[in-house]
């Protein structure tokens, strides 16, 4: 048993190594469009994804909110930097600063939702982080002295990262974040913090008799992982230069929430495998006749495949491949704790 | 604080209201009035559509993220049908004076119909073997959503349209009540929200096979240990909660008008209702629609003129409020 586990493990490793590799060299071997365009989005897509596999996997709580976090720190830091011919406040910040408090901003606005939806369990928590994402596009659809319909465009991206400068640069620092993200979020699990998190997964309820603060983990947890998405937001908005309601919509949401189980809910690495599938699909669909207008149809046809056929998404797949003793964690692993008690009140 | 939450909006609504349209209730009870209207004809809507959400989710524990793709397919068939049915040259729409009662009655049981087969597909086809992985049926619903929404935009295209009331409904009525003229498709509509509310009430209480489903919704596995075919009680309600928002998505065509995104916007309404209200409760939807109603109407017309748009954030505070003291809504209870 315990040398099936290991050649599972190494095999994890070489082919974690290998995508690695080929990342640190992706500008020598593809294309400027690829590496610009395609990996780049799937890095930082791969980072939003990562925050709510982040929760799923060791917090039990799937949430849609991700993007509309995302979403918060590109709007602020839309609202800071721009100077002038755009809608927002134009406040003409300099970057650095701008950074900073459109991080904060967003890790404010994650921490109030996670404290809305910390008593929360299962499908409810889903339903009501989706009703913060909806509501924040309405947010910055109609509030127009923040945004307005049309979003913020024109937003400048730092000098020494602008594609004029170099090409390959965003795409660089993106992947830095990437892997420092992944990083940061493998060693939280392993914390004190991460653990507890991970009993409360398992049996809110008896975690609460211990003694722990199961409400106020949940929160930390989701403005955590609200502060992974932000980052994430803050790329996005460089590699777009522009931010608009309609891309924190609900199909950004859905499409977040696709990468995610494409890649598979409980482990960090699907987040940037399931990135890779869709940005793949999203360009290539294109070029085919008969998906090439009806994109959504085919991301939605093959979403419902997925969950059908392999609930643990494509890392699943992979771990059933690599073999070794099969791990037991259905996609469902809210389920039983769907009907948890609230902890008791006081 | 809580109270303080309460009270401030009402001392604001009849006393103070400086800068808003309307102006304080006491001065212009009129606008009051009909401010109160259009916020319960809402919850009306609101009602039908999250009633046909909290019957499935209450008995089979699905959260049909469908919802909303089902109203915008029951509007848009309705839509086809009654511009057939009418034929002629259509143009820019329909106007009433062209419909016949029966050109609305007939296309809305047509769109009634053709979701409430649509969503007994879905549930016969996916969710009938996945019963019990709440998550996954979730995931399974919104694959469903994002594949009928694109559908919906290739069949139907990106234009807002409209389904016409009939000429007999499209009309001014005085309610005798310092002279106010409303819209009588708006007291149809309320009318509907209180006759399916009706129905479904005598259903779920006074009849058997509403007993069923209130003992499904206590104890699914007990129901099917005393022999009732538990699996034909969830197809029933499937079949009715589909129906519902079909017949939502009828009202909602004629009330306003179906485009893409409006489906994204009705999962939104019934989703903030049964999270207010409790999910699996139908007086829990009825309160809930009801302060999601007059929350968003009275938040529109006695905002300051400048801040109209902040609308949108009394929703998230109603939200807010309710979660904050009561998690599993006001009417929930623990599954």
């Amino acid at each position: 048993m315990s040398s099936a586990r290991g050649s599972r493990l190494s095999a994890d490793r070489i082919a974690g190594g290998i995508f690695v590799v080929l990342a640190l060299f992706a500008p020598l071997i593809f294309s400027e469009y690829w590496v610009a365009t395609l990996l780049t989005q799937m890095l930082f897509l791969g980072i939003v994804a990562a925050s709510l596999i982040f929760l799923s996997a060791y917090g039990g709580m799937v949430s849609l909110a991700q993007v509309s976090i995302y979403g918060v720190a590109g709007f602020a830091l839309g609202n800071l930097t721009t100077n002038g011919n755009t809608k927002g406040m134009n406040l003409g910040w300099a970057e650095a600063p701008g950074i900073v408090v459109a991080l904060i901003v967003a890790l404010l606005v994650a921490f109030v939702f996670g404290a809305l939806a910390n008593r929360s369990y299962g499908i409810y928590f889903l339903m009501i982080t989706l009703v913060f994402s909806v509501i924040a596009n309405l947010f910055f659809g109609q509030v127009t002295s923040v945004s307005g319909f049309g979003g913020i465009s024109g937003i400048p991206i730092p000098d020494f990262l602008s594609r004029t400068a170099h090409p390959d640069r965003l795409y660089f620092v993106t992947l830095a974040v990437a892997l420092l993200v992944y990083a940061l979020l493998r060693y939280v699990a392993r914390t004190p913090f991460g653990l507890t998190l991970q009993g409360i997964r398992d049996d809110p309820v008896r975690m609460s008799s211990l003694g722990y603060n199961v409400t106020l983990h949940r929160t930390l947890a989701f403005a955590f992982a609200g502060l992974i998405a932000a980052v994430g937001g803050i790329l996005f908005v460089w590699w777009n230069a522009q931010i608009a309601p309609s891309t924190i919509g609900l199909n950004a949401t859905i499409d977040v929430l696709v990468i995610a189980v494409i890649g598979g809910l409980y482990r960090l690495e699907g987040a940037w495998l399931g990135a890779l599938v869709f940005v793949l699909i999203n360009n290539y669909a294109q070029d085919i006749d008969l998906v090439s207008e009806r994109f959504h149809t085919l991301i939605g046809v093959i979403f419902l495949v997925i969950v059908l056929v392999s609930p643990n998404g494509l890392i699943g797949l992979w771990e059933r491949i690599t073999a070794g003793p099969r791990r037991e964690l259905p996609l469902d692993i809210t389920q039983e704790r769907g009907s948890a008690e609230p902890t008791p009140a006081g | 604080v809580l109270l303080a939450i309460v009270v401030f909006p009402a001392i604001w609504v009849l006393f103070i209201a400086s800068g808003t349209s309307f102006g304080p209730a006491i001065d212009d009870p009129k606008d009051f009035l009909i401010t109160l209207l259009n916020g319960l004809t809402a919850a009306a809507l609101y009602f039908v559509v999250a009633s046909g959400f909290t019957l499935i989710f209450g008995l089979m524990r699905v959260v049909n993220m469908a919802h909303g793709a089902f109203f915008l397919l029951g509007g848009y068939v309705a839509l086809r049908t009654q511009r057939n049915m009418v034929g002629g040259d259509v143009g820019l729409g329909l106007s009433s004076a062209q419909v016949s009662l029966a050109q609305w009655v007939v296309p809305a049981l047509a769109g009634v119909a053709v979701v409430a087969g649509a969503g007994l597909l879905m549930q016969q086809l996916f969710l009938r073997w996945t019963q019990g992985q709440d998550l996954r049926q979730a995931l399974i619903t919104i694959a469903i959503s994002i594949i009928l929404a694109d559908q919906m935009l290739a069949h139907y295209g990106g234009v807002a349209q409209d389904i016409s009331w009939p000429g007999t409904f499209d009309k001014f009525v005085n309610l005798h009540v310092e002279g106010i003229q409303y819209t009588m498709t708006r007291l149809v509509i309320l009318g509907f929200g209180l006759v399916i509310g009706a129905l479904l009430w005598f259903w779920l209480q006074k009849t058997r096979s509403g007993m069923v489903i209130r003992a499904g919704v206590d104890d699914r596995d007990m129901v099917s240990a005393m022999g009732i075919n538990i699996q034909l009680t969830f197809a029933i309600a499937f079949v009715i909660g589909s129906a519902l928002a079909g017949f939502g998505g009828v009202i909602g065509g004629s009330f306003a008008s179906l485009a893409p995104g409006v489906d994204a916007n009705w999962l939104l309404n019934s989703l903030v209702v049964v999270i207010i209200g409790g999910m699996g409760s139908l007086a829990g939807a009825a309160i809930g629609s009801l302060l999601l109603g007059l929350t968003t109407n009275f938040a529109a017309a006695y905002l300051p003129a400048n801040y109209t748009f902040y609308a949108i954030i009394f929703t998230f505070v109603l939200l807010a409020i309710v979660l904050a003291v009561r998690p599993l809504g006001l009417y929930g209870r623990p599954a």
